[in-house]
């Protein structure tokens, strides 16, 4: 098979595994997998502009919660169903992405990790600020009648983990076939050497602006999925614990790699698990795995594999 | 004329870099910008493929005044520009870093088929799966050639070339400049009196941020005026 093929085939099947595992896995881990998945998917976002673009963000909350909301709001209050409630999301996540785009890209290196929290913060504040239809901290129970979609019940644990399955599957496939086109690799020459890639006649503020709506928009689907999934929205998704979170499943599981963000949100995902059924002071072990990793495989489980053993992984 | 610098002018913060420059570059020429350290040539050449903008002064190609327009819209127009200090994508293969410069022009198979001839052209056929930062200094100067080849300009800037290269990878350049001729205008800022005397149909002298004097290789060689700015008699 030549390389390509091979790519491929890593790729597809790990969708395979995880469209099988639905059937073996006991009904905790059956859960945790669907959770994970749908995180997985934000964390894809997240590597698309960190890992493969090169620009630090620290204010992705924000697209999750654009996405979260677009979609939670329009339900709640609008009367929506799901899938438009969904597209309301996305959408919202494109647009704000967009806007935060034009006003953050104009900075660069810290200024833009600076400017990216800060939009974030006052995202957050501005669910804070319209509670009585956010409901602020506390947040919003999404109703099981309001979870059907096209006559499927998405609070049915079947349901909700093919859903999460088949959003997964799109940010995947679509991260891993972006990064191998021409956009992709322009992306990719940015991180490496944005001034060459100038130079070389590319507009690459254009393909900054380009990426940083691309990975708002996946970023905003995995939120409004997670809302509509777990049947909840609340404020706590905008805050800037997670803009951290999906920086830490990328570096873990490997940035600029198709695969990292999944692994390293598996990874992480149990590793807290795993350490909290142990003792009480699980994030003293998550810490010390964490710190271990970065000094041992410093470019995350992916990047170390495609350092030691598969050269060309995308 | 391919390329009109007219009044061009930069000051960085009261430094006077260049003053004044015109500058006429017709099609298909090879001209050599030679002048001692600091003399303003990769602020001249920064100003005009747009990596510098000018404090005065107007830039026209084929025609059109570029003056305002951003660096990677020139380069879209056919200029090509290499780097005076190397600047590759040194974790990058070396055929995607052609490919790269290639695909801003190409599509499909035709990319991959342009960067291996660029490869050929400097001879890098070989390294063409390595990492672009494993690769030898000369090596990485060749390679910044091939992805200036490659985007087939109509103008190509050249920024000391020879920097650093060894006896042998000289001549090799020589050779590629000679050949590279009846195809491109090319605009050569170099050191080496030994390459611009060979490869340059004119030379252009800058010193102190002025155009001292224009002509053949042999009459800049004899040129009192460029004898004294580089052996500071002046």
């Amino acid at each position: 098979m030549n390389m390509g093929g091979r790519v491929l085939g890593l790729h597809l099947g790990l969708l395979v595994v995880l469209f099988a595992l639905q059937f073996v896995l006991p009904a905790y881990h059956h859960g945790n997998i669907a959770r994970i998945m749908v995180l997985a998917s934000y964390a894809v976002g997240y590597n698309i502009l960190f890992g493969y673009t090169g620009l630090l963000s620290l204010g992705h909350a924000l697209f999750f919660a654009a996405g979260m909301y677009g979609m939670g709001l329009t339900i709640q209050h609008a009367g929506f169903t799901p899938a438009p409630a969904l597209i309301v999301g996305i959408v919202a996540g494109s647009l704000v992405a967009g806007g935060l785009a034009l006003l953050a890209l104009r900075t660069a290196g810290v200024a833009f990790m600076i400017v990216t929290l800060m939009f974030a913060q006052a995202g957050y504040l501005t669910i804070l600020y319209f509670g009585e239809y956010t409901r602020g901290d506390e947040g919003f129970v999404i109703q099981q009648a309001q979870r059907v979609l096209w006559g499927i019940d998405l609070s049915d644990p079947t349901a909700r983990y093919f859903a999460a399955w088949g959003l997964f599957s799109v940010c995947f496939l679509l991260s891993l076939w972006l990064v191998q086109s021409r956009f992709g690799r322009t992306l990719i020459a940015i991180r490496e050497n944005e001034e060459r890639v100038r130079m070389l006649g590319y507009d690459t503020y254009a393909h900054k602006l380009g990426a940083m709506v691309v990975s708002g928009t996946i970023s905003a689907a995995a939120g409004a999925f997670y809302g509509l999934l777990f049947g909840y929205a609340g404020a706590t998704f905008g805050s800037v614990q997670y803009s951290i979170f999906p920086l830490l499943w990328v570096l873990l599981g490997g940035a600029g790699t198709v695969l990292g963000p999944f692994v390293g949100t598996l990874f992480m995902f149990y590793l807290i698990d795993l350490s909290s059924g142990v003792t009480s002071a699980y994030m003293l072990i998550a810490g010390v795995a964490l710190v271990a990793l970065t000094l041992f495989a410093p470019q995350g489980l992916t990047g170390e594999v495609r350092r030691r053993l598969w050269k060309g992984l995308p | 004329m391919l390329l009109k610098v007219r009044g061009l002018s930069k000051s960085f913060d009261g430094l006077q870099a260049v003053t004044d420059v015109d500058f006429d570059l017709p099609q298909g020429e090879v001209r050599a910008l030679i002048g001692p350290n600091g003399a303003g040539k990769t602020t001249l050449v920064g100003m005009i493929c747009g990596r510098i903008s000018p404090t005065s002064g107007t830039v026209t190609f084929d025609g059109e005044d570029i003056t305002r327009l951003p660096a990677h819209k020139r380069i879209m127009k056919g200029m090509a520009y290499t780097f005076q200090i190397t600047s590759i994508f040194p974790r990058l293969p070396v055929k995607e870093n052609v490919a790269l410069a290639a695909r801003r022009r190409l599509h499909g198979n035709a990319v991959g088929t342009a960067t291996a001839e660029a490869l050929g052209r400097v001879g890098l056929e070989a390294q063409a799966d390595e990492d672009a930062g494993n690769l030898s200094y000369g090596h990485q100067r060749l390679l910044e050639i091939a992805m200036g080849l490659v985007q087939v300009p109509r103008l190509l800037i050249l920024d000391e070339p020879t920097q650093g290269l060894s006896e042998g990878e000289i001549d090799a350049f020589k050779a590629l400049i000679r050949a590279l001729a009846g195809e491109t205008t090319i605009l050569l800022i170099e050191h080496n009196m030994k390459v611009v005397m060979e490869t340059a149909d004119t030379v252009s002298v800058l010193n102190f941020g002025e155009m001292l004097a224009e002509g053949t290789p042999q009459q800049i060689h004899e040129n009192a005026d460029v004898q004294a700015a580089y052996l500071g008699t002046g």
